[in-house]
């Protein structure tokens, strides 16, 4: 996994909420068998005509968002289907931030696993960051992992929270299961304990 | 003894393996289910690093979301999907994980399968990389749905990392009306709570209008939490679990059985546990409904009309329901009862149980599909097909005009070729009405398995209530 430490990049301005992994990428996209190469169908059917030209007013189209590496969206991101292919879409595309009021748990969990830096807000302040990365070419944002903040392209700084372990595995680029595999001893000697306590939940479908 | 507990604490209690400062637990996991769509690029990483599979006798894999649910001896067509199922064989074969083969009469969609081997069991976390697990905690345990690096993460270490939910208590209590069933009562709670109404939280179902239903009820109950946004939904086990779980292939045997009863009997939730958020709903107060937009939280009953977006107080709200509207090709004001449709789905993980089509029949019974409709019913599993044709239900179907088809997740979310043509609008007992679900441009309204049953011979959106 690439490490997230700064980020400056254009902003791109999606004011939908409850926007789902459906909407992010369409099931005819989950039949590949790798990561990567789902960028250019991200958000397909908002983006694409049905005869597969671009819709002119939608925001990813329009220069200079086709650079965006940064999207600013409304409550409830990423609600739905638990695809991860959702934020291999967005990596693929460019984007390595969403910035929006709330998250559905699962897609905030998996764009940690890729990456991803997905930034909680409260609503004034995704109002104020959605109007300025309506600015075209001064949409450009500055994220600031290290010290927890967003500035935007006024200069005016935000802070935001993030989950200190996941943080760290970010700024670090770390991979969870070499980190876990080091527990094996715990793993090990948690399976004996319970094999005593619940025999049942071992081997049933072998 | 300790504070009370609530069943969500005793089962993640019972479960940490360790603990990190931040309050990080690395939980373990007693049962893996994998299919075909999100598990290609975990082997990919396991292989690339050089890792094995845990515990291969607790994970099942089963190919459900690609397959077509014509005849299978010939084959997938589709290349990608051809592809993917493959990959899953190929990958089972090489990591020693149990696989059930397409051809194969346990094969269906995983979240049913799951249940009906036994292999789902009271007190266990669950998950699998596929948010509708949550149809598991119909049986008191934990399940929640995965994304790819997890389901990596599981494949390699039995384990994942999480924080600890939070605990809502949603309880229906009193007697359902006629007509209302365990999908209206999932689709009721989340157009109340809204699609992020549980974010972060575990929501447990409790009272006695949920007691009193079957399991497959119960299982549509908890199938469905995740479209209230929690991670989760529980019931507390009770006999109805046990008897459901006695003398399925995989769940305990003899002595073994005496003991896990006794231990799952310990597991509902202590007098006196407290919740972060509780609701209460009356069951009389429940309607059947429909939605009428594009998240599962535009819901209505179905002597309603499609609502005005200049009625909501939310700007926001407002928006997204001009948008819907758009969508869906409707009319504030409209009757639902008004609404024409093109297809019925009856099948999914939500409903495609032996109940729901047993349910769906009882409606159908020497009626006839409207003309114009084309209305399929698809088994949950081969054993659920199986099922129905023994008790004859597959000749009542068919005898009223509809499609009778192999079992699999088809029209559920269309990654088949069983989809929605662009504006085609349909009767659905799944879970997803969102934007391009069932097919580019399609629309959908979710319906409980009997309202869509009704719905196909009406060729409209129909209230059950007209046939019972
Ligand atoms: S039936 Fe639908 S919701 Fe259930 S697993 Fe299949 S695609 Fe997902």
């Amino acid at each position: 996994m690439d490490k997230f430490t700064t980020l400056t990049g254009i902003a791109a301005p999606l004011d939908l909420i409850n926007i789902d992994t459906d909407m992010i990428i369409p099931k005819q996209f989950l039949k590949t068998i790798h990561r990567t190469g789902l960028g250019k169908n991200l958000f397909d059917e908002m983006r694409y005509e049905s005869d597969g030209s671009p819709k002119a007013d939608f925001v990813l189209n329009k220069e200079p968002y086709t650079g965006a590496q940064i999207l600013v969206a409304g409550d409830n991101f990423g609600c739905g289907s638990s695809r991860e292919h959702a934020p291999w879409a967005l990596l693929d595309f460019g984007i390595r931030c969403v910035i929006a009021p709330s998250f559905a748990d699962i897609f905030y969990n998996n764009c940690f696993k890729n990456g991803i830096l997905p930034i909680k807000l409260p609503r004034e302040v995704i109002d104020s960051l959605m109007e300025k990365a309506n600015r075209g070419g001064n949409a450009t944002f500055t994220i600031d992992l290290e010290n927890q903040k967003v500035v935007d392209p006024d200069g005016k700084e935000y802070a935001f929270d993030v989950d200190e372990f996941r943080r760290h595995c970010l700024l670090n680029g770390l991979d969870d299961i070499g980190l876990t595999l080091q527990k094996s001893d715990k793993i090990e000697s948690y399976e004996e304990a319970r094999k005593e306590q619940a025999p049942w939940v071992f081997g049933a479908s072998a | 003894m300790g504070n009370p507990r609530t069943l969500f604490d005793k089962i993640w209690d019972s479960h940490v393996v360790a603990t990190q400062e931040d309050g990080t637990n690395l939980l373990y996991i007693d049962r893996h289910m994998v299919h075909e769509v999100t598990s290609p690029q975990a082997f990919e990483g396991l292989r690339n690093s050089g890792r094995k599979v845990r515990a291969p006798g607790q994970t099942l894999a089963v190919a459900d979301h690609n397959v077509p649910t014509t005849d299978r001896s010939k084959g997938i067509e589709n290349e990608e999907s051809r592809i993917q199922v493959e990959t899953l064989v190929q990958n089972t074969a090489d990591f020693g994980v149990p696989y059930f083969p397409v051809e194969d009469v346990r094969q269906g969609v995983v979240h049913i399968v799951g249940p009906e081997q036994g292999f789902t069991l009271p007190g266990m976390t669950i998950v699998c990389g596929d948010s509708h697990t949550a149809t598991h905690g119909a049986f008191g345990s934990l399940a929640f749905g995965i994304g790819t690096s997890e389901v990596e993460h599981v494949l390699a270490t039995q384990t994942l990392l999480q924080k600890p939910a939070k605990n809502m208590l949603i309880t229906v209590e009193g007697e359902l009306a006629p007509g209302v069933t365990a999908k209206d009562i999932t689709m009721e709670i989340i157009g109340r709570i809204g699609t992020a109404g549980g974010t972060g939280y575990v929501i447990e179902y409790a009272g006695s209008a949920i007691r009193d239903l079957s399991m497959e009820g119960r299982m549509t109950i908890c199938n469905m939490a995740i479209e209230g946004g929690a991670r989760a939904g529980i019931i507390a086990p009770d006999e109805k679990t046990f008897a459901y779980v006695k003398g399925r292939p995989m769940a305990p045997k003899g002595d073994a059985w005496e003991k896990a009863v006794a231990y799952w009997s310990t597991l509902p939730s202590d007098e006196g546990a407290t919740y972060d958020h509780e609701i209460h709903i009356k069951a009389e107060d429940i309607a059947p409904v429909v939605t009428w937009g594009t998240s599962p939280e535009d819901v209505v009953a179905i002597t309603d009309t499609v609502p005005n977006p200049k009625d909501s107080a939310d700007p926001n709200k407002a928006a997204a329901m001009e948008r819907a509207l758009a969508y869906m090709g409707l009319t504030a004001g409209t009757p639902m009862t008004d609404v024409e449709i093109d297809k019925v789905f009856i099948g999914s993980c939500t409903n495609g149980r032996i109940e729901d089509l047993r349910a769906a029949a009882k409606i159908a019974e020497g009626q006839q599909v409207a003309d114009g409709v084309h209305a399929m019913v698809v088994p949950g599993s081969g054993l659920v097909k199986m099922q129905a044709e023994e008790e004859g239900l597959d000749k009542v179907f068919k005898a009223a005009g509809f499609d009778w088809r192999e079992p699999g997740c088809s029209m559920c979310l269309a990654m088949n070729d069983d989809k929605l043509k662009p504006g085609e609008r349909c009767a659905s007992t799944s879970n997803r009405n969102f934007e391009g679900r069932q097919g580019r441009d399609s629309r959908t309204h979710l319906v409980s398995p009997a309202m869509a049953a009704a719905s196909a011979i009406k060729g409209k959106l129909a209230d059950v209530r007209e046939f019972i």
